[in-house]
């Protein structure tokens, strides 16, 4: 049935227009559609997916429609070798515009894209050499041999085949690993960079391709139009294309033609009907437009398209070839020490948050750090994992200093970690969820992606998944989303997530909180198989009996400062850990 | 350039940053209790310098239709979104602030607007008529959806501005007026004529800002609404009323609003739709000064308001796509420096 879906759409591209069963007019209206399309499939992944809100994609058809124009018309050069003149020239501009935007912060970003989005605008309607104002006209038409496609059902067929091609290759982006440290994105960014994915890189490259997806339609537009002004590339169609994103579904990459076809429908219908109505000619279909826009904002603020067809389906598991799994990592020999930490030291202003901590995790071992709240747990923890720079001191890994580590550069060697916070995407599957984990274990990028060419990887990976999600013991929650799970289960989704990434160290961060006395002895026991297996395990715990039972070695932090460390028994006696927990003795 | 003429950019840009200083505070007040990016803001200037000009023609100002209809969509909306708990006084209410205020507020424009009483009553109905827009705008499209994220709250911005802008094609058709100036004297000051019109401006820009730093200091309304902005869910708990909080700030950013139309309707050409370009300048100004500090905020109005002098007189074909991209620098900074902007 779904194979059918394809080769269907296919024929009704090609056969449709011809047929006479639309009139030309409505052709030719689906020919802004598919443009408009394009544009909002870009949309979707950078805002529905990706979290990064722009009013200003009008801008990018802008320099996709310019650049073509700039060109076919001055050199006579055929429309289809402007193509990539088009993609180029958005490209660039994306690349540059996007460095600063993807830095934007919050609601800056949005801010952000509609500052540029207005700076174009005036910028195309004040150079002279495009025109100014009155833009330009006379670009030619596209041809195949002598022929001239200007006919609204012979351009219907190239619009849609691009369509369709931008369809297939951004679903395929998005359901390998790049879409998933994508929409990972959009939660916040410590889960992403935790497992290796550097935020602003990978933003940007989704913003250049949702760009270039406007740079192709801008293309289109100026070659079915066959005359640019700078009108269609202002604010408030940038805004019309944001709306045709949100309202087909956030991130639903059908949603995108389905919110397009919506809006572009309704336009048209207001600006007929409406004069017929109201009886004289004015803007009306803008206030209708504003009133909607609103109106679906109250009503159904997560678009039209999971209403209709429900929420987004989990990816199919299928058994990869034999051979295709990557080789595990290495275990570091027996007696090794994994993690050093010498002297670290972290003042935040005035406050010192951790005073000069020396501790060491050997390989193989379960090290427990502890301490009244406030104690400074989290803040090693997080020096250890790279997510804070170290005032002073040295971390080492495997005897090698680590200066200004990152999140990610500690991912790439082996360290798996949970956080006290679940850090999970929710609308996504959980094992989606727990495939992040083994982002670094995949190579695709982008391109292979976009190609289809990383299905064997992604059998890998969603496998890896699968298997961890068995040792945590959830297999059967594997496809529902992870926003449906209860806190304990999200804590052991986390640990899954970790073990995805085969580690060598794996760093707890409070994995026993919220979980029943029966998911407690089975986390215990997990970690124990995986003390077994030669993997170290770091973990920050305020569950006494579940570290003390657990632990090796126990490191005990009090204002910042170790005062005890050693094995459960000797810690449990040690006055100044007594005086630290139960307060001074009178 | 000679110094008479970065004196006389000077005074341009003071006098433009001070009609953008009154939208920009209106703006951060608007954020600060609602969370809502208010792109709209410069409509209510354009609408009350179009509406002096109805009156100085001796017309009745379009402007009583369109408070008629957007009083009569608020209590459509209220009454829909409350209907389970509606009772009489609160119909009541309703029916008095929605309906029969605008009623009565076109009746009293039939009547003077013909009598043609002079600048003052001009002044005054027009400020009267475009206040009540401002609460009737946040309970139509704010008050339904306060909750949701401030990403949200901006589309939902946008689509009202949409709106906002279509009616005011309708009602007050294409054509831009300029209205009469506040004063018509100038006097000089070594090479620079200083115009009436400019003092005027400044000053009442400044006596408005000082009223609104007193009542933010020391009334307890004000007190109540500085309350809301820094601790949305702690006001609630001490009994201050968030939609009252919204609609209050709404119908001060309104009047803010509207004495900035006052105040540039004499200095340029006001078309139903000036007031975007307006609106979107002191949201520059706004945001440089973080969307949180009001005296920030009149500051960067002053520097946006002489950067586009400057601008103007530079480069003036590219005069918006400069200070418009002024902005992102800034926002880059704003995103550096200040703790995550996240919801």
């Amino acid at each position: 049935m779904r194979r059918a879906i394809a080769p269907l759409f296919a024929l009704v591209i090609l056969v449709l227009p011809f047929t006479g069963l639309l009139s030309d007019y409505w052709v030719a209206l689906f020919d802004y559609i598919g443009i408009a399309s394009l544009v909002a499939i870009g949309l979707v992944l950078l805002t529905g997916v990706g979290g990064m809100t722009s009013f200003g994609q009008a801008a990018f058809v802008g320099f996709g429609a310019y650049a073509t124009a700039v060109v076919t018309i001055d050199t006579g050069l055929s429309p289809w070798l402007s193509l990539p003149v088009s993609v180029a020239v958005t490209g660039i501009a994306a690349l540059l515009i996007g460095a600063i935007t993807v830095r934007l912060s919050g609601h800056y970003l949005p801010l952000g894209t509609i500052a540029w989005g207005i700076s174009f605008y005036y910028l195309f309607g004040n150079i002279s050499w495009l025109g100014a104002h009155d833009g330009m006209s006379g670009i030619p038409p596209l041809h195949i041999g002598s022929h001239a496609l200007i006919a609204p059902e012979e351009f219907f067929v190239v619009v849609w085949v691009v369509v369709v091609i931008a369809v297939v290759a951004t679903q395929n982006l998005l359901r390998g690993r790049m879409g998933r440290a994508v929409r990972a994105l959009r939660q916040g960014v410590h889960a992403a960079e935790a497992f290796g994915v550097y935020t602003p890189s990978t933003k940007l490259k989704v913003f250049v391709y949702a760009a270039m997806l406007a740079g192709v339609a801008g293309w289109l537009y100026a070659h079915f139009q066959r005359s640019v002004s700078p009108g269609p590339f202002g604010i408030i169609p940038g805004t019309e294309y944001l709306l045709m994103a949100v309202l087909g579904g956030a991130g639903r990459v059908y949603g995108a033609i389905l919110g397009a076809t919506a809006i572009i429908v309704l336009r048209d219908q207001l600006q007929s009907v409406l004069p017929l109505i109201v009886g004289s000619a004015g803007n009306y279909e803008i206030i209708v437009f504003g009133a909607i826009l609103v109106l679906i904002l109250r009503l159904a603020s997560d678009g039209i398209w999971p209403i209709l067809f429900g929420p987004q389906a989990a990816p199919r598991i299928v058994t990869p070839p034999p051979d295709a799994a990557p080789p595990p990592r290495p275990r570091p020999a027996a007696d090794a020490v994994l993690v050093e930490a010498d002297a670290v030291r972290k003042e935040f202003g005035g406050l010192v948050a951790v005073n000069d901590v020396s501790f060491a995790v050997p390989a193989g071992r379960i090290v427990g750090l502890i301490g009244p709240n406030g104690a400074g747990k989290s803040t090693t923890f997080n020096l250890v994992t790279g997510v804070l720079p170290l005032t002073a001191g040295r971390i080492s890994f495997e005897g090698r200093p680590l200066s200004h580590h990152r999140p990610q550069q500690m991912a790439a060697l082996g360290l798996g970690r949970t956080f006290q916070h679940a850090e999970i995407v929710p609308d996504m599957s959980v094992i989606e969820n727990v495939a992040l984990g083994a982002h670094l274990r995949g190579h695709a990028g982008m391109m292979q992606a976009m190609a289809g060419l990383d299905r064997v990887e992604e059998m890998v990976l969603l496998d890896i998944a699968r298997q961890q999600l068995a040792r945590v013991g959830l297999s059967d929650v594997a496809t529902v989303p992870a926003g449906s799970l209860a806190l304990g289960q999200l804590r052991l989704v986390e640990v899954a997530r970790a073990l995805a990434l085969d580690p060598i160290l794996v760093l707890l961060d409070e994995p026993a909180a919220g979980l029943r006395v029966g998911e407690k002895k089975a986390l215990a026991r997990l970690l124990r198989e995986l003390r077994a297996e030669g993997i170290s395990i770091l973990l920050v715990e305020h569950d006494m009996d579940f570290v003390m039972n657990l632990a090796d070695h126990l490191v005990v932090l009090d204002f910042g400062t170790k005062i005890a460390e050693g094995g459960a028994g000797e810690v449990k006696n040690d006055p100044k850990v007594i005086e630290a927990y139960l307060g001074g003795v009178a | 350039m000679d110094s008479t003429i970065f004196l006389f950019l000077l005074q341009d840009g003071i006098i433009n940053g001070a009609v953008y200083a009154l939208a920009a505070i209106a703006l951060v007040l608007i954020f600060a209790v609602t969370r809502v990016i208010f792109v709209p803001q410069g409509e209510f200037v354009a609408f009350t310098a179009l509406t002096i000009a109805a009156l100085e023609n001796g017309k009745l100002p379009p402007t009583v239709w369109l408070l008629l209809a957007l009083g009569v969509l608020a209590a459509l909306s209220e009454i829909a979104q409350y209907r389970a708990e509606m009772t009489l006084k609160r119909l009541a209410r309703i029916a008095a602030f929605d309906i029969v205020l605008p009623l009565v507020f076109i009746a009293i424009a039939t009547v003077v607007a013909p009598m043609k009483l002079g600048e003052a009553v001009y002044i005054l109905l027009a400020v009267v008529l475009v206040i009540p827009m401002g609460p009737m705008i946040y309970r139509i499209a704010f008050e339904p959806i306060a909750h949701s994220s401030v990403l949200v709250l901006l589309m939902v911005a946008f689509g009202v501005h949409f709106s906002l802008t279509g009616l005011g094609l309708v009602f007050f058709g294409p054509e831009g007026i300029g209205t009469a100036p506040l004063s018509s004297q100038s006097f000089s000051l070594g090479a620079l004529v200083i115009t009436g019109q400019s003092v005027a401006v400044v000053a009442t820009t400044a006596i408005f800002l000082a009223l609104f730093a007193l009542f933010f200091g020391r009334s307890l309304l004000g007190k109540a609404l500085r309350a809301c902005s820094s601790n949305r869910i702690g006001a609630r708990l001490v009994g201050i009323p968030t939609s009252i909080a919204g609609q209050v700030s709404f119908g001060i950013a309104a009047f803010m609003g509207a004495i900035s139309g006052v105040l540039v309707g004499p200095l340029m050409t006001v078309y139903y739709d000036s007031g975007f370009l307006i609106g979107l300048k002191a949201f520059v100004a706004a945001i440089l000064g973080g969307l949180l500090s009001y005296p920030l905020a009149v500051v960067a109005s002053l520097a946006v308001g002489f950067a586009e002098a400057l601008f103007s007189f530079w480069a003036s074909a590219f005069k918006e796509v400069l200070v418009f991209a002024l902005i992102v620098p800034v926002l880059l900074w704003r995103s550096f420096t200040s703790p995550e902007g996240h919801d």
